[in-house]
């Protein structure tokens, strides 16, 4: 039987303004505006952290191991949540969920807390210093940050087989998932001059499989850090996605990939469409087909667009969820709601696109760069239609174009607002959400498999959280409820 | 060529499809365009007035 799959989204975020103009700079300034409202101010812990671990089992020789960056503005939210400078950008990390539906809600809670922040550093700024966010992955002129998924996978899965059962849906998803974007901006890209490609992703990506995340970019990423009982989980790191602006883009990403991955445990890689002989130039080459008819060749000969092998993955994701075995991945009506939307947009896409450029974000960006160029007559490589697709993913609600385009809602604002504050109940997000709002002074620091206490006398104290799916409401409510101190919670606990 | 027009030549210039029909009734292409009409001037007016100037200035540090 498949483990629960929680999962989440982290997000690095585009910034540009700021003093100096200096990206580290405003994205402290970001991170330490939120922090400072009073929302937070507890440091993140790095104890456990490995993302140098590779689930290959090999040692990775040609690898830089990613820079821990301590110095840098780093918290943790009241929700759960991870909201730090990564890099030159600001980063949230959502609490771990429980199903797609809701990871789609704590997403958009980032984009709020993001939001939220960018007001309250302005306000300090002087007008020509002001700061602006995009919820994007790249600059157009080849720099590339990330959108990555996390999902919760039993160990039991063969490392290879996750490779082997994967390809065909992280080459293919962008069909209906991808954020699309104006031009290109690699070496390789710009080489046939596109005016459009499906993934503002897929041009970055050089290997099929990989540790790195910054360089020679892979398609399946290797990074082996669970944050959990190694024994028992992997986290399989998905770094090949594109930032959503539509919810419900970003709930058919999540909720397809959760439950391939569902399949791939209770089912093995067998049954899998037989994956592209060369998966990076499949992801690249379906990026550059919005006529989706551009086929490659797979490994048992056949030829297959990127529709047919989305087709194809959604017929055994189907069969799969109708034996009644997709529990792990969320309710029967949930599973029903994803099944149902990633069904309607990949039948949009080939035959009825303005039937689905409420949902598929490359579909609503290319409806208005090309209404746009039509319109005023402009070349396919204008500077307007590239700031359209830049403006598309702004996060001020008075410059976006994607609160603009129709786009459907899945979660009502209030419900964003809640989590926005409120942990996910079913995970222990919970825990650690409810520790950092009722025992802030005592708590030095938290990470994703602990809660770091200090009670003023002896030695800090750790709690552990390794497994995801403890340290939920109903295990722990009442014990918080009952624990006015942290005092008391941790004598509690000792008992 | 407009973009349902560039969607039906996509689908013609399938060899493995059956010639489209008509894709659209006329009432829900008149619509569709009228909204994108009204789109479109909304975008005029939130649209970065300098866009070159924008387009070159929004430089990032890779990240990730």
């Amino acid at each position: 039987m498949s483990i629960a799959k929680v999962l989440g989204i982290e997000t690095e975020y585009g910034i540009a303004g700021g003093p100096d103009l200096d990206p580290i700079v405003a994205s402290s300034i970001i991170v330490n505006a939120y922090a400072q409202q009073g929302h937070t101010r507890i440091n993140w812990d790095f104890a456990g952290e490995t993302p140098d671990m590779d689930a290959r089992g090999l040692p990775s020789l040609t690898a830089f191991a990613p820079i821990v960056e301590t110095h840098l503005a780093n918290t943790v939210l009241t929700n759960g949540a991870r909201l730090y400078v990564d890099h030159a950008h600001p980063e949230y990390s959502s609490p771990e969920c429980r199903t797609p539906l809701e990871a789609t809600l704590y997403d958009l809670a980032g984009e709020e807390v993001m939001r939220r922040a960018l007001q309250v550093a302005n306000q300090s700024l002087e007008a020509h210093q002001a700061i602006t966010l995009y919820k994007n992955n790249s600059d157009g002129k080849g720099n590339s940050y990330g959108t990555h998924e996390n999902y919760l996978v039993s160990r039991d899965v063969d490392f290879a087989h996750i490779v082997r059962a994967m390809v065909p849906h992280f080459v293919s998803r962008q069909v209906v998932v991808g954020a699309g974007k104006v031009a290109a901006e690699t070496e390789s890209g710009v080489e046939g001059s596109p005016a459009f490609q499906l993934s503002s992703r897929a041009e970055f990506f050089e290997e099929v499989v990989g540790l790195e995340t910054t360089l020679k970019r892979p398609i399946i990423n290797t990074r082996d850090e669970p944050h959990a009982d190694a024994e028992r989980f992997r986290r399989l790191h998905v770094i090949i996605g594109d930032a959503n602006m539509s919810q419900v883009a970003t709930l058919v990403k999540l909720g397809s990939t959760a439950l391939l991955l569902a399949v791939l445990e209770d089912r093995g890689p067998a049954v899998f469409p037989s994956p592209p002989r060369h998966p990076v130039g499949a992801v690249r080459a379906f990026a550059l087909d919005p006529s989706l008819s551009h086929t490659v060749l797979c490994e048992d000969d056949q030829r297959r667009s990127a529709w047919d092998l989305q087709d194809q993955l959604w017929h055994l994701a189907s069969l799969y969820a109708a034996t009644g075995d997709a529990d792990s991945v969320g309710s029967p009506e949930e599973v029903d709601q994803v099944l149902t939307q990633w069904r309607e947009m990949l039948d949009g896409v080939r035959d009825d696109r303005g039937a689905v450029a409420d949902r598929v974000d490359w579909v609503a960006k290319l409806r208005i760069i090309n209404g746009y160029r039509d319109r005023y007559g402009l070349d396919d490589g204008d500077a307007r239609l590239r700031a359209i697709d830049l403006q598309y993913h702004d996060l001020r609600a008075e410059r976006s174009l994607a609160q603009r385009v129709g786009l459907r809602e899945l979660h009502r604002f209030d419900a964003i607002r809640e989590a926005v504050h409120n942990p996910p109940e079913t995970t222990r997000a919970y825990f650690r959400g409810q520790c950092v709002a009722r025992y802030p002074d005592q708590i030095v620091a938290a990470n994703w498999d602990s809660v770091v206490f200090d009670l003023g006398e002896g030695p800090l104290r750790r709690v552990p959280m390794l497994d995801p799916l403890r340290g939920t409401r109903l295990l722990t409510a009442e014990l918080l409820e009952t624990s006015p101190t942290a005092d008391d919670l941790l004598e509690a606990l000792d008992r | 060529m407009s973009e349902q027009e560039r969607i039906q030549k996509q689908r013609t210039d399938r060899a493995n499809e059956p010639a489209p029909e008509v894709s659209v009734d006329a009432t829900k292409g008149d619509q569709l365009k009228a909204d994108l009409d009204d789109l479109l001037d909304e975008i005029d007016e939130v649209l970065e007035e300098n866009a070159e100037e924008f387009v070159r200035n929004y430089v990032q540090k890779g990240g990730e």
